[in-house]
């Protein structure tokens, strides 16, 4: 078992997490090549911002940085330097990007997990709810409110809940990180675009499994509803749920942006368009890389949770 | 195994709802000695160079000089100063008594070490001052300078050239901690959005009423403003036109504002075939709304710029000249006079070309692509096709450097050191400056300025900076289109905040939280 869980999972994500790697590296340095403008005026416009940047200061940045070296040279080093796991320092800061990137990684970790848990709080079971009576009075605002919530953009979410819930009711802090109130509004806004979606999700899955054969069979031998749900129903509609969830880290990586800026909170997401602004590159190569990686191992972690909920996968 | 999955799951989201619930009585009890200040600006590094601005703002650091209102300097970690009959020598007396955060003595060294630090600084302003030489002598910093400047004292109170004690920095002087010798020392730093300072019992001058400030960078103005509204801020800087009116009227908090000297100008390329003429750029200059732009967009309706400087910067503010008004009329006559004709399409012509051009902009200031939209609109009712580049702050810097700058749209700081002296002989000098003038030069003008930088004399320098602002506004190497306003929406639990309007201080000294 744990041989083939290694062949069949582990081993495919480990070289697809090298070939992300790699191709994050080239595709980012590229990008920030062929992006217009002259680099050094932009970084020596992020250090400094726009009152002092001029020609004098883009030139002391040129000679400090030596960004007239060759592309090619360039890109061999930072390759190299990856290899030694040499993040290198950010040329804003000059402090070294691993810390930066830990400090709000970690802080965008911490979003996302709460985000994530609080949509599987919401959106599953009123999913469920609505699947077992289709075209009940549940399923049917459960249809209008999630595609309401999943339309609207993040931005303008998180500021209805802000005004709702901080300014009008004053039940949490506005914005802000640190405390654990703090985390209350923008992971709310995550998780209420993410249950949207799980919710109708695992109400079409739980629509299919209440018609099947094997459900009717579970409730005609007489268990009752909630039985007969427990056994036969939560498994099979998990499975559709959390496959779906890998997907769905795609709209947090898109909403974690806007609402990072939003909340004033300090996420790699953040800081990824802030680099990218002030082309620190190592900061900017640091960061996707990061963030790849972090889809190779979410994703991984969506194939294990399958297999664990439908083993009938590990031996097909 | 599935069931009881589910339960840790929901046991734990629970955990983490009862944590948020618990959490929030505890923010309620915050104590009336800390003090919350949020503004848009994030931390970018800890050198003075990139986040001095603010270190001096939140009282963490000191400059030798400082400035009072008006822009005159006052004595700070230097006591007093005196300069040679040639202008070119300045001993700098360094104030007695006074420790850094670490215990340190503040000594004619140090602040001759930080000093010479700075000015070796690719970012920071005193490289751009004519300084041949910075040592000490005693208890003195002596500074000599390759031609007398006026303008030093100012220099010397800039951000970047703030004096950090001889242990801040490593052995290739890069910073590696900020130890000053301000009012408060830093505690808690967490870039780029965070950090917090507590008072410091060592502090040579009056001591602050609260015990520490919590700094929070938050880029969006709509945020900023309802952390003012619901409280979790006592001090919130730069508020967007349309939430500075809504928290005007509403009332929850008070709100500040104070005029800067920083104006959104138009640079013109004075070396462009259609710019050429000072008949076109009066037409520009006249085709311009200036009120309807500061009415509808920073929503202030006298912020309009008759002239470069506002009234609040009274020594360079010139009553005597003839402020630019909106006259379509006479901008259509005078386009007209300078050999423009309309073409088929509406848009000018002269000798075959249309009047195209591209005005450069950035969004780093919300408002300026807003204020470009409304120009471009008004500039093709006198029949000028101006296509709008929104793009980055750095653009105008390298595009004025090779040339290619057409108009740019810009929000210049006049205030970079409090005397505007400073600001101007960076922008305006015969070859041109990257935030000022482009291909446009004047004898009389640079006589003027040139003077403006070597004379002391107070009468004297008045009637320079009157002939000098008289020329800007005739000959319009730029064309200033409106003034700003800085704003803070300040809580009711405060007393004693004030706006500065160097942008040097958030004032933390002088508050007082009432709880």
């Amino acid at each position: 078992m744990s041989s083939s869980l290694l062949r069949a999972v582990l081993l495919p994500r480990l070289v697809q997490a090298g070939l992300v790697a790699l191709l994050v590296g080239v595709l980012t340095f590229i990008l920030v090549r062929s992006l217009p403008g002259d680099m050094a005026y932009r970084i020596a416009a992020g250090r400094y911002g726009y009152d002092m940047v001029d020609t004098a200061t883009a030139d002391a940045v040129r000679r400090e940085l030596g960004l007239e070296q060759p592309a090619l040279s360039a890109l061999g080093g930072w390759l190299w330097d990856i290899l030694r796991l040499d993040f290198g320092k950010s040329l804003i800061s000059g402090q070294p990007v691993i810390d930066e990137i830990a400090h709000q990684l970690g802080a965008t970790i911490e979003l996302s997990l709460a985000a994530v848990l609080l949509s599987l709080l919401i959106g599953p079971p009123l999913g469920v709810l609505a699947g077992l009576r289709p075209g009940g009075w549940l399923d049917r605002s459960l249809l209008v409110v999630s595609s309401g919530l999943r339309s609207l953009p993040a931005f303008v979410l998180g500021l209805l809940l802000i005004i709702v819930l901080a300014r009008e009711l004053g039940l949490f802090p506005v914005a802000g990180h640190g405390g654990a109130a703090n985390l209350a509004l923008p992971a709310l806004t995550l998780a209420l675009g993410l249950a949207a979606v799980s919710a109708r999700v695992a109400r079409d899955a739980m629509v299919g499994v209440a018609q099947s054969p094997y459900y009717a069979f579970g409730r005609t031998k007489g268990l009752t509803e909630r039985e007969v749900f427990a056994r036969h129903g939560l498994r099979n509609v998990a499975v559709p749920v959390v496959t779906y969830l890998g997907v769905q880290f795609v709209y947090l990586i898109e909403g974690v942006v806007v609402v990072e800026s939003l909340f004033a909170w300090p996420g790699i997401g953040h800081a990824l368009v802030h680099a990218i602004f002030a082309r620190d590159v190592p900061m900017i190569q640091g960061s996707a890389l990061v963030m790849g990686l972090m889809f190779v191992v979410l994703n991984t972690g969506v194939d294990l949770a399958c297999r664990w909920l439908d083993p009938r996968t590990a031996h097909a | 195994m599935f069931g009881k999955a589910a339960t840790t799951l929901s046991a734990s989201v629970g955990a983490l709802i009862i944590a948020l619930g618990m959490s929030g009585p505890a923010r309620a009890a915050s104590e009336a000695e800390v003090f919350r200040v949020v503004a848009p600006f994030e931390i970018k590094g800890i050198e003075p160079s990139t986040a001095g601005d603010l270190f001096l703002r939140m009282g963490v650091a000191e400059t030798l000089v400082e400035a009072d209102e008006n822009g005159n300097p006052l004595p700070a970690l230097a006591e007093r100063w005196e300069v040679s009959d040639d202008g070119k020598v300045w001993r700098l007396f360094v104030r007695p008594g006074v420790v850094f955060h670490d215990g340190s003595k503040l000594t004619a060294d140090s602040v001759a070490h930080a000093l010479n630090v700075a000015r070796g600084r690719s970012g920071g302003l005193l490289a751009k001052a004519p300084v041949a030489d910075i040592a000490a002598q005693g208890d003195v910093v002596v500074v000599t300078l390759k031609q007398p400047f006026a303008p030093l004292l100012a220099f010397l109170a800039h951000n970047t050239v703030q004096i950090l004690a001889p242990a801040s920095y490593a052995a290739d002087d890069t910073v590696t901690s900020v130890i000053g010798t301000g009012p408060f020392r830093l505690g808690a730093l967490e870039p780029p959005l965070k950090f917090s300072v507590t008072r410091f019992d060592g502090y040579w001058g009056d001591k602050p009423a609260i015990a520490q400030a919590h700094y929070l960078a938050a880029g969006r103005g709509e945020t900023r403003a309802l952390m003012a509204e619901s409280g979790d801020a006592d001090y919130v800087l730069n508020l967007d036109p349309a939430s500075r009116v809504r928290l005007e009227k509403g009332g929850k908090v008070d709100v500040l504002s104070v005029a800067i000297p920083r104006t959104v100008l138009l640079k013109v390329n004075a070396g462009h075939a259609a710019f050429k003429d000072i008949a076109t750029r009066q037409a520009l200059s006249a085709a311009i709304d200036r009120e309807g732009i500061a009415s509808a967009i920073l929503r202030l309706p006298d912020a309009g710029a008759t002239q470069l400087f506002p009234p609040s910067v009274g020594t360079w503010h010139n009553k005597d000249v003839a402020p630019l008004t909106y006259d379509v009329g006479r901008a259509k006559a005078l386009l007209a006079e300078a050999g423009w004709t309309p073409g088929s399409d509406g848009v000018l012509e002269r000798g075959g070309t249309r009047f195209a051009v591209t005005l450069t902009t950035y969004p780093d200031r919300p408002e300026l692509p807003l204020i470009a939209a409304v120009l471009q609109e008004q500039l093709r009712e006198v029949g000028i096709a101006v296509t709008i580049n929104s793009t980055n702050s750095s653009e105008i810097p390298a595009k004025h450097q090779d040339g290619t700058l057409e108009l740019g749209l810009v929000a210049r700081n006049f205030a970079l050191v409090p005397d505007p002296i400073g600001t101007i002989l960076q922008d305006y000098p015969p070859e041109g400056g990257d935030w000022g003038s482009l291909n446009w030069s004047n004898a009389e003008f640079n006589a003027a300025i040139e003077a403006l930088a070597r004379t002391a004399d107070v009468a004297e320098g008045q009637a320079l900076r009157q002939k000098a602002v008289g020329i800007l506004q005739a000959e319009l190497p730029v064309i200033p289109v409106a003034w700003y306003q800085q704003t803070a929406a300040v809580s009711k639990k405060v007393e004693g905040a004030r706006l500065d309007p160097f942008e040097r201080s958030f004032g933390l000294t002088k508050v007082r939280k009432t709880p």
